[in-house]
């Protein structure tokens, strides 16, 4: 058998091979022939065929039937033999297979050899990948050879005893005592790695760290060593651009910061030797640097006093101005983890961080994103935010789903306006729309409802921003909700911020029709575009039958969503006619709820996705006894207060009945107060009077206080009286009860009673006795309302009935003007 | 540090030391992927990135890429100047070293690096003293043969 080819032979062969294929070919009958080699059990070629095993492996080749090769070798006497077999234990041997446990022995052997490099073999193939195992069974040795002058294997060993601790840290205990004098050696092998291994078991174990503090004195030693290395002078053999063993030095800082940690006495003791290496360290190179980054670090984590951390800021400030983006990134980083406890110092740097945000590298431009979210505050707001848009703007699209949640975010804690932060937020949504994150799109209608007074300026932006492109969902689910709630602010043109668009229903009618046909729009979207089209039947006047047929036709859609909604909103247009508008009426302003609450967003209307109104109500339950929003403009347009008893918010029942809380949060929930005049204010603001008015007081008082009653109303046989009584406890008050009667033949079923007043007024209806008037007189509805006049001005109301009689859906408008004077006065 | 990894431009490999046990699969995936993830920068870019939960520190040397996976307590700077002394230990052993020699004589690459670095951790600082090992162990790898 010829001798087997040499490793730089074997090597310069398969380079020479053009393809893939060739190289597979050399490879296996290269393979083939070690296999037989090894099979004859060769021992001097042994050693070669192992390395061009090693090889071949590292080209990506199967070699796992050399492994029992390698401990064959390792076991040899020849070093060259065992160097190779331990190099090729630790590539192709690894602690999950059995075979590894064989090399134990061998080990053991070797780390009690005559001779210093074997030994050397030994220790690095068992600190590098000895198992648990393996491990237990040789500590001993291990703890032994720590314990030598022999400074070579002195320092290996305690790396080794490092890795034995991470393997089994139940054996910590037993390289104590070697400990004793490492930090006395002059070898800086050793005291580096002995500097490692102090700081593993420190880390690993408390009752060890407070050791070492106590009892070893270990602190005042390493500021010893390290001042050392710091005033000595140029030593050619650990210099590293004029520092002195700069990767000692770190290693040091790292000890002393998990010493120093959470002690005071620790902590004062290195105080001044950090302060030294802060100033003194050269700052041109990499390695200056490295050791000024682990110096800021243990600053910043022991009980340093604050010249010590603003001086730590301050070198962080610094590297954020190197030319080494290294050095930028790092000082990101570290100032990212000290933001929250020394905000302000870090605040003197934002505008450098501000910078970062431009920078091409990712890593940096990300930290600088963070960094400056959690700088933002009231004073900067303005300025950061046009950063950050810009930053929006021109990122990667990896970032711009945080960045926009955190404008969000920053823009909600700190918007110095109204105007400013739907502004902001419309800059979001048409930069950045489609990266918006879902839970977004809920808190901005929120939002949007809260700022009252700019409702007809934001849907004008939302729809001028969908016009040219509705492809990014979270805007177009918003602008489609705002057009369906504001859409007659939109068509009336009554922007105040800017100029208003002249737009018509039919054009408004088009873009979402537009969205709901797209093939951009998902699913989600689809459903708010339909919800607003039909919410729009209630706000537009001349496009309603249009709008009908769009609802028809998406009843036999194949989306499931699309065609329950269109049902049902159908059904609203043919049977529940009279309650469309009650249904549909403009959303009160939702409370900003907080995660925890699930029953109040139920009864806020708050789901913003806005659900159908499920046609189950019966008109006997609690019903919407609102006043519709176009029966308030009918009365004189800007003079009336949106009245809103149905905006159930928090507060829970009380005795009189649900109702009766709703006045007081009407005033909390801002509807614009009703009463500006100065004299009666303590009286309005005070939720409960109402209840006074009700609770104090039998519901029907007696005829006797002689209010004359009226007939308010009197058309097509339906009647409807007014019974007045005054509150004894609040005069303001007045408690009308109104009784609806029917002379006709056939009942009037789902009956709705609603009425308006005038602005200086406030109403509260209470729930009706029931919904169907009978015919002949038989029976009667009775419903109580209590008005607040605050000013006695004469009492006005406007009423809206809606019934259903004879088949038909009936719906009238009267004025009622005939309020005698003692009703209000 | 985890591991360390030296691969050419065109993403062949040419050394790895693994200081974590991971089967063979896995190493040759972290390999492919990491290898595929740092060849992919572009040169006005840092040299850390995250990957996973480590940390990766990475220079480039003339044609060769080298790259070690440090944890998160492991400071990136003095990371780059380990990496530096390793390349210096080459230099001077080797005589201007380049890739080729790397390739050819590997194994020597490996011993240089395990008199430098044990268990992931530097075992010694002296430049010296890392050369002056390797020559001896040479010595003795002759003597014996």
């Amino acid at each position: 058998m010829p001798a087997p080819i040499r490793l730089r032979e074997l090597i310069r062969t398969i380079r020479t091979a053009r393809t893939q294929a060739e190289e597979r070919e050399m490879i296996q009958k290269e393979c083939a022939a070690i296999r037989s080699s090894f099979r004859e059990e060769d021992n001097t070629y042994r050693c070669r065929n192992v390395a061009k095993l090693l090889y071949m492996h590292m080209l990506g080749y199967p070699a796992h039937f050399g492994q029992l090769e390698c401990l064959k070798l390792i076991a040899s006497q020849k070093f060259t033999d065992k160097r190779i077999g331990y190099l090729g234990a630790m590539l192709l041997l690894d602690e999950r297979q059995d075979v590894h446990l064989l090399m134990t022995n061998c080990i053991k052997n070797d780390l009690n050899h005559s001779t210093q490099y074997v030994q050397g073999l030994a220790l690095c193939t068992l600190g590098c990948m000895g198992s648990s195992e393996m491990c237990r069974d040789l500590a001993g040795e291990v703890e032994k050879l720590l314990k030598t002058s022999n400074s070579y294997l002195r320092k290996k060993a305690a790396l080794c005893a490092v890795h034995v601790i991470r393997k089994v840290p139940e054996l910590m205990e037993m390289f104590l005592p070697a400990t004793k004098n490492l930090l006395n050696e002059k070898n800086h092998g050793v005291l580096h790695t002995s500097v490692v291994l102090l700081t593993e078991m420190c880390e690993r174990s408390p009752d060890m760290l407070a050791h070492f503090r106590k009892n070893e004195k270990l602190v005042p030693q390493l500021v010893r060593i390290l001042k050392n290395l710091i005033m000595s002078g140029y030593s050619p053999e650990h210099d590293v651009s004029g520092i002195s063993d700069p990767f000692l030095q770190v290693r040091i800082l790292r000890l002393l910061r998990i010493l120093g940690r959470n002690d005071d006495d620790s902590s004062e003791a290195m105080n001044d030797i950090l302060a030294q290496v802060a100033t003194n360290t050269e700052t041109s190179k990499n390695v200056g640097n490295a050791i000024l980054y682990e110096t800021v670090l243990t600053i910043m984590d022991i009980k340093s006093e604050s010249g010590l951390r603003v001086l730590a800021i301050n070198i962080l400030g610094r590297f954020l101005l190197n030319n080494d983006k290294n050095i930028r990134y790092v000082a990101l980083t570290s100032l990212l983890k000290t933001v929250q406890t020394d905000h302000n110092a870090v605040q003197r740097h934002r505008s450098t961080i501000v910078d970062c945000l431009k920078d091409l590298d990712v890593s940096i431009k990300r930290r600088a994103m963070e960094l400056s979210f959690a700088l933002v505050n009231g004073n900067n707001i303005r300025g950061m935010m046009k950063e950050l848009l810009y930053f929006l703007d021109s990122c990667e699209p990896e970032f711009k789903a945080d960045c926009a949640s955190g404008i969000f975010l920053a823009a909600e804690k700190y918007a110095p306006s109204k105007r400013w932060h739907i502004d902001t937020i419309m800059r979001v949504l048409t930069t950045a729309g489609s990266y918006v994150r879902d839970d977004a799109v809920p808190n901005l209608i929120q939002l949007i409802t809260n700022s009252v007074e700019m409702h007809a300026y934001t849907v004008q932006r939302l729809y001028k921003a969908i016009l040219g492109d509705y492809s990014q969902q979270p805007l177009v689910q918003v602008a489609a909700w705002c057009i369906g709630e504001y859409g007659d602010l939109l068509i009336s043109g009554q922007c105040e911020e800017e100029e208003p668009i002249q737009v018509t229903e039919d054009e408004v009618l088009d873009i979402l029709e537009s969205v709901l046909i797209s093939n951009m729009s998902t699913s989600v979207t689809r459903g708010y575009a339909l919800t607003a089209i039909m919410k729009l039947s209630t706000r537009f006047t001349c496009t309603v039958n249009r709008i009908k047929k769009v609802v028809s036709i998406y009843g036999s859609s194949i989306d499931v969503e699309l065609q329950q909604r269109a049902v049902e909103y159908n059904a609203l247009f043919k049977k529940y006619d009279h309650m469309r508008s009650a249904l549909l009426e403009r959303m009160p302003v939702m409370e900003k709820v907080t995660t925890n609450g699930p029953t109040e967003i139920v009864q806020t209307n708050g789901e913003t996705e806005p659900a159908p109104l499920e046609t189950k109500p019966p008109p006997s339950g609690p019903q919407p006894t609102s006043q519709a929003n176009d029966l308030l403009d009918l009365l004189g347009g800007n003079d009336i207060t949106p009245v809103i008893p149905t905006a159930p918010t928090s507060k829970p029942a009380s005795a009189g009945g649900e109702l009766l809380d709703l006045l007081g949060d009407i005033n909390l929930t801002g509807a614009p107060a009703a009463a500006p005049a100065p004299a009666s204010v303590p009286q309005i603001s005070q939720p409960p009077f109402l209840l006074d008015g009700l609770s104090s007081q039998p519901l029907f008082n007696d005829i006797a206080t002689g209010i004359p009653s009226i007939t308010a109303y009197s058309k097509n046989g339906l009647k409807i009286e007014f019974t007045f009584e005054r509150s004894h406890t609040n005069p303001s008050v007045t408690v009308i009860t109104i009784q609806a009667s029917n002379s006709t033949e056939l009942d009037m079923t789902d009956f709705v009673f609603q009425a308006a007043v005038p602005k200086t007024f406030q109403l509260q209806l209470l729930s009706p006795s029931s919904s169907v008037v009978p015919a002949f007189n038989t029976g009667t509805i009775t419903q109580v309302i209590k008005v607040l006049n605050p000013q006695k001005q004469q009492l006005r109301m406007r009423i809206k009935l809606t019934y259903n009689h004879k088949g038909s859906a009936m719906q009238d408008l009267a004025e009622v003007n005939n309020f005698p004077p003692q009703s209000w006065q | 540090m985890q591991f360390m990894l030296l691969f050419s431009r065109q993403g062949k490999l040419r050394l790895q030391k693994w200081y974590v046990p991971l089967s063979d699969k896995e190493k040759k995936k972290i390999t492919r992927e990491l290898v595929q993830t740092v060849l992919a920068r572009k040169p006005k870019m840092c040299s850390f990135l995250e990957w996973r939960d480590l940390k990766i520190v990475y220079k480039r040397y003339a044609s060769l890429y080298f790259c070690c996976a440090i944890e998160d307590q492991d400071n990136e700077l003095i990371t780059l100047e380990i990496i530096h002394r390793y390349v210096e230990l080459l230099d001077k052993y080797f005589g201007s070293v380049c890739e080729l020699d790397i390739i050819f004589n590997f194994e020597k690459a490996y011993f240089i690096l395990d008199e430098f670095l044990l268990g992931g951790e530097v075992q010694e600082t002296s430049k010296k003293n890392v050369l002056k090992a390797i020559e001896q162990a040479d010595l003795l790898q002759e003597k014996i043969e």
